[in-house]
């Protein structure tokens, strides 16, 4: 049977999962060009979403040693800290996906300036 | 500075292509000369690493002096250090060939096209050469916005074809960077080295099995399989000559070996073949691939989107070779890669003469060509040969290694995919040859000068474009006779133990 609580605690797993399927949708089934950017920016954000939740803890802090200076006389216990590696590579991403939308808005103007619709349908029967 | 070779190898074109637009501000034709500079000193490094390799064997190179789990490291070995110099080979080619083209497809915006080449350069060569997975994922991207833009200012249509290129693009890399997520999450490392080692021992987990499809659905729209590969045809038509020129050959040739490396590096073989049984639906994806590309290749009235089914029908040659998972087989494909790139360079940029002479790449531009352009036909008739499979031409013999695999695995249906799409390829060549012949219509006026070099060579393609269609040519048929050595030295090495 379905076990309720499993299901929700691991509700930032469902809730990237379901984003990513709005994005996916609005890539898809949308005809208007921005529609589909921005169901292209939901795709990316759910993973960006992905990446951070999976880092996080409850409790934990910022991976910073106090009384870092010199030999670490106590022993580091992992569950106190946040891991900072996937939040690091999200910034990395973050840019990666910042410069596709900018690639994909400037190719939209330049759609728009040549056929001045964004309907998908309307520009095909452009070209056609 | 040999010490430093593998890194300079990417490092150069990227340098080079930030200081190209300023050059361009100050004096537009020098940009011709910095972009040939920029390339013949990666393919220069790259022949120093690749000779490196086959004295020394698998170099390590750490970015910055960081050792591998905290730094990035480079790994170039076998399977990689030939790809380096086919890469930068091939950009040098298709720089020497740009210059015409460009100036008369896109007048004015040379220096911002030539940026934009030697950034999309730098993407692929640094897919290749990183041992990092995720510095891979941010590589792709590089290669795949550069390609968005060369492809963006092409003919009416162009932008709409990249537009579709860039949503699909975007879901490969990002299921791409899901699969880098879940890998990380099961094992907290992101070097292709350490993840071979910890991985074994969780190879019954879901969350590896779940990285693994995201991998290989990611880099199978990448590579335009059969299926995924709808955003290929498009783009590649209707791009700059030089554009497809340079990303056709190499694209998806670099995404079938970032699958071949996720295959057999970053996980087992025996994970790829025995326990997920993910070589069995690539050989069938393979077939389909080949079927669709050559049925639909058939349908084509326009040269390069013939050449562009030809492609998506190649990538399953590729995908199904590795996927026949015996040495023989994988041996060829990854023959193939070498041999499929330099063919697809040779008829492409073929396309792009005749397109820079009759401003058009339909097949009927090309009536009675062979008299106008001889030495350029002679190059698409050795390509063609190439990719038909004839015996001294390249292409014959990763499609003999290829059968004797298939014959190996028994997969029959493999063995008589590739003849049926030989066979395609005899009939959708011979055609054009029949189209450039002619022979009723060479009596007509010219008579006078039917023997005379006058009529037939002040047609011909201008020099910088003619030379490197005829060196792909030359490589072609070399590639073939030396195929042996090449196969002994390098490709040997770099197959996976079965």
């Amino acid at each position: 049977m379905l076990d309720f609580d499993f299901i929700v605690s691991k509700y930032n797993y469902w809730i990237y999962i379901v984003l990513m399927m709005i994005g996916f949708y609005a890539m898809i089934g949308k005809r208007n060009l921005i529609k589909k950017i921005v169901g292209m920016n939901i795709f990316q954000t759910a993973i960006i979403l992905f990446f951070v939740s999976v880092a996080c803890k409850k409790g934990a802090t910022l991976p910073i040693l106090t009384n870092g200076h010199g030999p670490v006389k106590h022993a580091i216990d992992v569950s106190h800290y946040i891991n900072p590696l996937p939040h690091v590579l999200m910034l990395t991403a973050i840019v990666v996906m910042v410069a596709t939308l900018g690639v994909a808005l400037a190719i939209v103007i330049m759609i728009y300036r040549k056929y001045n619709t964004l309907e998908e349908d309307e520009i095909l029967k452009a070209i056609k | 500075m040999t010490e430093q070779a593998p890194i300079l190898i990417i490092v150069i074109p990227l340098m080079f292509s930030i200081v190209t637009p300023l050059i361009g501000l100050w004096k537009k034709d020098l940009c011709y000369p910095w972009v040939i500079l920029g390339i013949t000193l990666s393919v220069l490094y790259s022949i120093i690493t690749l000779k490196t390799v086959l004295c020394t064997g698998v170099i390590h190179y750490y970015v910055g002096g960081w050792m591998p789990p905290w730094g990035i490291e480079c790994v170039i070995d076998y399977l990689n250090a030939p790809m380096m110099l086919l890469i930068s080979g091939i950009s040098l080619l298709v720089a020497v060939y740009s210059r015409k083209s460009i100036e008369q497809e896109l007048p004015g915006k040379t220096p911002y096209f030539y940026t934009i080449f030697l950034l999309q350069v730098s993407g692929f060569l640094g897919i290749v050469i990183t041992g990092d997975l995720f510095n891979l994922f941010v590589f792709l991207e590089i290669a795949s916005l550069a390609g968005y833009a060369l492809i963006a200012v092409g003919e009416d249509g162009a932008p709409l074809a990249t537009f579709r290129y860039v949503v699909m693009g975007t879901v490969g890399a990002c299921f791409y960077l899901l699969g880098v997520g879940y890998l990380y999450l099961a094992t907290g490392s992101l070097n292709i080295a350490d993840l071979a080692k910890i991985l074994p021992s969780i190879y019954s987990s879901k969350v590896v099995l779940v990285a693994f499809a995201f991998f290989m659905v990611g880099v199978a729209i990448k590579m335009a399989l059969f299926p995924l590969h709808a955003w290929l045809p498009d783009a590649y038509t209707l791009a700059p000559s030089t554009s497809s020129a340079l990303i056709a050959p190499l694209t998806t040739k670099i995404a079938v070996y970032v699958m071949i490396r996720i295959l057999f590096t970053v996980f087992d073989p025996d994970f790829s073949i025995i326990m997920t049984h993910t070589t069995d639906i690539m050989v069938w994806a393979g077939i389909l691939a080949i079927f669709a590309g050559a049925i639909m290749a058939l349908a084509q009235t326009d040269f390069k989107r013939m050449l562009c089914y030809i492609v998506v029908a190649e990538i399953g040659y590729m995908v199904g070779g590795v996927g026949l998972a015996n040495t023989i087989a994988i041996k060829g494909a990854i023959l193939h890669i070498i041999n499929d790139a330099v063919m697809t360079l040779g008829v492409f940029t073929v396309a792009g003469i005749v397109c820079y002479r009759m401003k058009s790449h339909n097949i009927s531009d090309f009536n009675a060509l062979f008299k106008k352009m001889p030495f350029t036909m002679t190059a698409l008739v050795v390509a063609a040969l190439s990719m038909i499979g004839v015996p001294p031409t390249c292409g014959f013999f990763s499609k003999w290694y290829l059968l004797q695999g298939a014959v190996v695995a028994g997969s029959w249906t493999f063995v008589i995919a590739l003849l049926v799409s030989s066979l395609v390829n005899v009939v959708l060549f011979f055609r054009i040859f029949e189209i450039g012949y002619v022979f009723h219509e060479s009596h007509d006026g010219h008579d006078s000068h039917a023997h005379g070099d006058g009529a037939s060579v002040i047609e011909e393609a201008p020099l910088s474009m003619l030379i490197p269609t005829m060196i792909v040519a030359v490589g072609i048929v070399l590639i073939g006779i030396y195929n042996q050595p090449i196969l002994i030295n390098i490709i040997q090495l770099a197959v996976p133990k079965l």
